[in-house]
């Protein structure tokens, strides 16, 4: 008896360690999100998996490019006016109808939330004015031209007013809506009780640290989900991440290592890899006389342009990526690649060219070169700092005796902020996936009011360029902002404002029998894997 | 008695509030949680709003007083990242990490007093160098070499335990415990073993040591001559000498087990405290990282008292008033 028991068990034991059977599905992720909440806090880890509970009024697809999410249609009225024709027939997973009054409920809740580290109310600051036409048409107005609104509207997970204890009309107001009680918290997400959204999947269980399980919504709305469940399980460290798929205990898991994707292979698994919107870039102080990372002279050599042309002429944008990268990269000549909304075709990479930098340092008279340091995270990009060391050996080679200072990321963005570097690696995903994103927060000038140049350490400042941005920013037309996003890329471009390294290849790898889809935005979404065949 | 546990007392306090101020500080130089927090797409007006609202625009001398304010009425601030309490998000965690924990101390103690006494009284036999040999081993292989391998043999190659994570759990008294049930003891087994290699390599040592001091003395020899039994005389006379420095030592180490296991739980996506603490140092989570080193200080002072009082239990010469601390 007490034998059988015992054999029992261990066969029990055996089946809940083999791989899950079909209809569920088990994904290993890097980073958990803090909160279940779709607006708490507005990071990669929520952004996906907001997706899989909350939609939007507007998707965005796997090459960021909008679609139609819960509004089936949209278009500007005139200049500083949209109107959203939503969906009819969508439930939430409370079975309560979704309308155009819970769009002006998750839109009055964004700026309420509690304690975000990260709000999204940039996503609705732009917005003046709601207007509930009827139950299925919404009126939005902004301040001044907005072409930005859908893009935005693509990152509100709409809630369910009803299940929120809202009977009436909502009165929009920038400072504060009426007809709303109270807003749920985030801790009602993350236990569950108000995860009411329209998505393929619905909220089953969520253990912080442990697990987020997810089931299929039967009632969706459009293509019912594949899965019976989902479950995340964060597996912070690469290794064992690797680990638990060549074990079996997860289907597909996001990030693997670079080195170790030909291992993967060689044990029957199957790896997808997709370009990211993420750029690495060299950013260079356009302010500092003299530079803080600079020796050898009391000049600030990066003021010149022939300086700043001859630094990207020595970097070999090539071997960087076939030696450190592993060929999974793709050398860039702007700020985000080829084909997305805002690049100029046929842009490509600067040409290496050692010897053509080393004259135009000589011109520039610099002929012995000078003394760099550049500053770079050790932690944040893929292989960042070995990325640093092989730049910082080509810049040698052309006589600038260059010095790598790599910190973990929190104290690199301290450093960064407080100007220390002259030189810096860092890197930028586009959240709109278009061109006035980069633009906007890395060259652009400074500016407070305006919103431009958060992320513009290197102080760059070209009023050619901020007077297009904001020309394309106020320009509703599609064609005529995509134009003048193109002008402005290539005005920094050609002045060497910043120098684009490479962009970021996403790897994911899985086991045989699936299919996924890689994103640019690199969010690993259960809804874009499905069993092969 | 009394006199001791008052002065102990006092001690501790002192270390508790010399640990508030080096840990707020230390934390405070690395760097601004915001830039970690904040979406790249912020823009500065964004980027004043959300330091505000975490309290961070404020300078750090009041930033400390508020702290100490609120740590006074028992609230150790709420967690920049998931916005609950920075106490409770810890004490969450704690259920997994004991139970690995008492699992990896009963490994250490029941393979490492055994395995270290028959070393000790065969010295030179086989068996005990073999044994000897093999806690090097337990000593010099680094702790997360040995899980990937551990995980690399067991998951990988046999696939006969899994991986990582804490698999199914119940509810005991409304705390989720994994040891109940099948599937969660075999989630258990590797990263207990993990946890445990190093430490039964140290009890093997210290018992083995204890045990050849111990043989030689002379009430040894004088319940051998008044002719004991080789088995009660090992059983009884020889390891109740030989617990006093393993107890001690496994005090510490529990200590060390439970608040950084960051390795372990790191290698096996264990969700307990260790990786709350090196996933909240690498977001520069202040609140959490402050309450929980007060929180280790506390539970060290409570593990070393009751270390104090087994050395009573053990050994009756012992009397807790000449120790000092």
């Amino acid at each position: 008896m007490r034998k059988s028991t015992l054999l029992c068990a261990v066969s029990l034991a055996v089946v809940l360690a083999s791989p899950a059977v079909a209809q569920e599905l088990t994904i290993g992720v890097s980073a958990e999100p803090s909160a279940l909440d779709p607006h708490y806090h507005n990071l990669g880890p929520n952004n996906a998996m907001r997706r899989h509970m909350f939609e939007a009024l507007v998707l965005t697809d796997e090459n960021q490019r909008l679609s139609p999410g819960l509004a089936a249609s949209y278009e500007p009225v005139d200049d500083t006016t949209w109107e959203f024709k939503l969906r009819e027939g969508v439930k939430f997973h409370d079975g309560s109808p979704f309308t155009a009054r819970d769009v002006v409920f998750t839109v009055c809740r964004i700026p309420t939330v509690e304690n975000s580290p990260s709000s999204f109310t940039v996503y609705t600051k732009a917005i003046a004015g709601m207007e509930v036409k009827d139950p299925h048409t919404l009126i939005i107005k902004t301040d001044s031209p907005y072409p930005l609104l859908p893009n935005e509207a693509a990152s509100w997970g709409i809630l369910s007013a009803t299940a929120n204890g809202v009977t009436g009309d909502i009165g929009f107001s920038r400072d504060g809506c009426s007809g709303i009680d109270s807003y749920p918290k985030t801790e009602d997400f993350n236990s569950g009780k108000a995860a009411v959204g329209t998505g393929m999947y619905k909220f089953k269980e969520f253990t912080r640290g442990e697990k987020v399980v997810l089931a299929r919504n039967d009632d969706y709305w459009g293509d019912k989900g594949e899965w019976a469940t989902v479950t995340f399980r964060p597996i912070t460290s690469d290794g064992p991440r690797v680990a638990a798929l060549l074990a079996g205990d997860v289907d597909l898991i996001e990030n693997p290592p670079l080195q170790d994707l030909e291992r993967i292979k060689s044990e029957g698994f199957q790896v997808a890899q997709g370009l990211s919107n993420r750029v690495i870039y060299l950013h260079l102080d356009h302010e500092g006389e003299p530079s803080p990372g600079i020796t050898g002279t009391d000049k600030n050599p990066l003021k010149d342009i022939r300086v700043r042309k001859a630094l990207s002429m020595a970097i070999n944008r090539d071997a960087i990526v076939e030696r450190i990268m592993n060929g999974v990269a793709v050398p860039a000549g702007e700020l985000l690649p080829q084909g997305m909304f805002g690049t100029t075709p046929g842009a490509e990479a600067e040409k290496y060219n050692p010897e053509g930098a080393k004259k135009l340092l000589a011109e520039a008279g610099y002929p012995d070169g000078f003394g760099l340091t550049i500053g770079s995270p050790n932690d944040r990009y893929i292989n960042d700092a070995q990325v640093t060391q092989a730049v910082a050996q080509m810049l040698t080679r052309i006589g600038i005796q260059t010095q790598v200072d790599a910190v973990t990321a929190s104290t690199f963005f301290k450093r960064r902020n407080a100007f220390e570097f002259s030189v810096y690696l860092a890197g930028w995903g586009a959240a709109t996936g278009e061109m006035s994103s980069p633009l906007r927060a890395l060259v652009a000038t400074p500016d407070k009011a305006k919103g431009y140049g958060g992320t513009n350490a290197g102080r760059y400042s070209n009023p050619e360029m901020d007077t297009l941005i904001d020309q394309a920013l106020a320009t509703v037309d599609d064609d005529k902002r995509e134009a003048l996003l193109q002008q402005a890329s290539q005005v920094v471009i050609q002045d060497y404002g910043i120098l684009p390294l490479h962009f970021e290849v996403t790897p994911w790898a899985f086991r045989k029998g699936l299919s996924f889809v890689p994103r640019v935005d690199q969010y690993t979404l259960a809804l874009g894997v499905k069993p092969a065949g | 008695m009394l006199v001791y546990l008052l002065r102990r007392l006092g001690q501790s306090l002192f270390v508790i509030a010399a640990m508030a101020v080096l840990v707020f500080i230390g934390v405070f130089a690395i760097g601004n949680p915001i830039d970690i927090l904040i979406s790249p797409d912020a823009d500065q007006a964004e980027m004043a709003a959300a330091m505000a609202r975490l309290g961070l625009d404020k300078p750090l001398w009041e930033q400390f007083l508020i702290f100490i304010k609120n740590a006074l009425q028992g609230d150790l601030g709420r967690s920049f990242v998931y916005s609950t309490d920075a106490l409770g998000l810890i004490l969450s965690k704690l259920p997994a990490t004991l139970e690995l924990a008492f699992l990896a101390l009963i490994f250490a103690v029941f393979l490492g007093v055994p395995l270290g006494m028959i070393a000790g009284l065969k010295p030179n036999s086989i068996v005990g160098k073999s044994i000897m040999a093999g806690s090097i081993m337990g000593f010099s292989l680094p702790n997360f070499w040995q899980g990937m391998m551990l995980i690399l043999l067991f998951a990988v190659i046999f696939k006969v335990l899994p991986s990582g994570g804490r698999g199914d759990t119940v509810q005991v008294f409304g705390v989720a415990v994994s040891f109940l049930t099948l599937d969660g003891l075999s989630h258990m087994l590797l990263p207990a073993i993990n946890l445990a290699l190093f430490k039964t390599s140290l009890v093997i040592r210290l018992a083995r040591a204890g045990t050849r001091e111990a043989s030689l003395q002379d009430y040894v020899k004088f319940a051998r001559a008044k002719g004991l039994s080789q088995r009660r005389i090992v059983l009884v006379h020889i390891l109740k000498n030989i617990l006093i420095p393993v107890v001690t030592v496994l005090g510490l180490e529990l200590g060390n087990m439970i608040a950084f296991a960051v390795v372990t739980e790191t290698v096996f996506a264990w969700p307990g405290m260790g990786k709350l603490l090196i996933d909240s140092i690498q977001l520069l989570d202040r609140p959490v990282v402050v309450a929980y080193l007060m929180l280790t200080v506390f539970m060290f002072i409570i593990i070393n008292l009751a270390v104090d009082m087994l050395y009573c239990v053990l050994d009756p010469r012992v009397r807790l008033s000449e120790v000092r601390a």
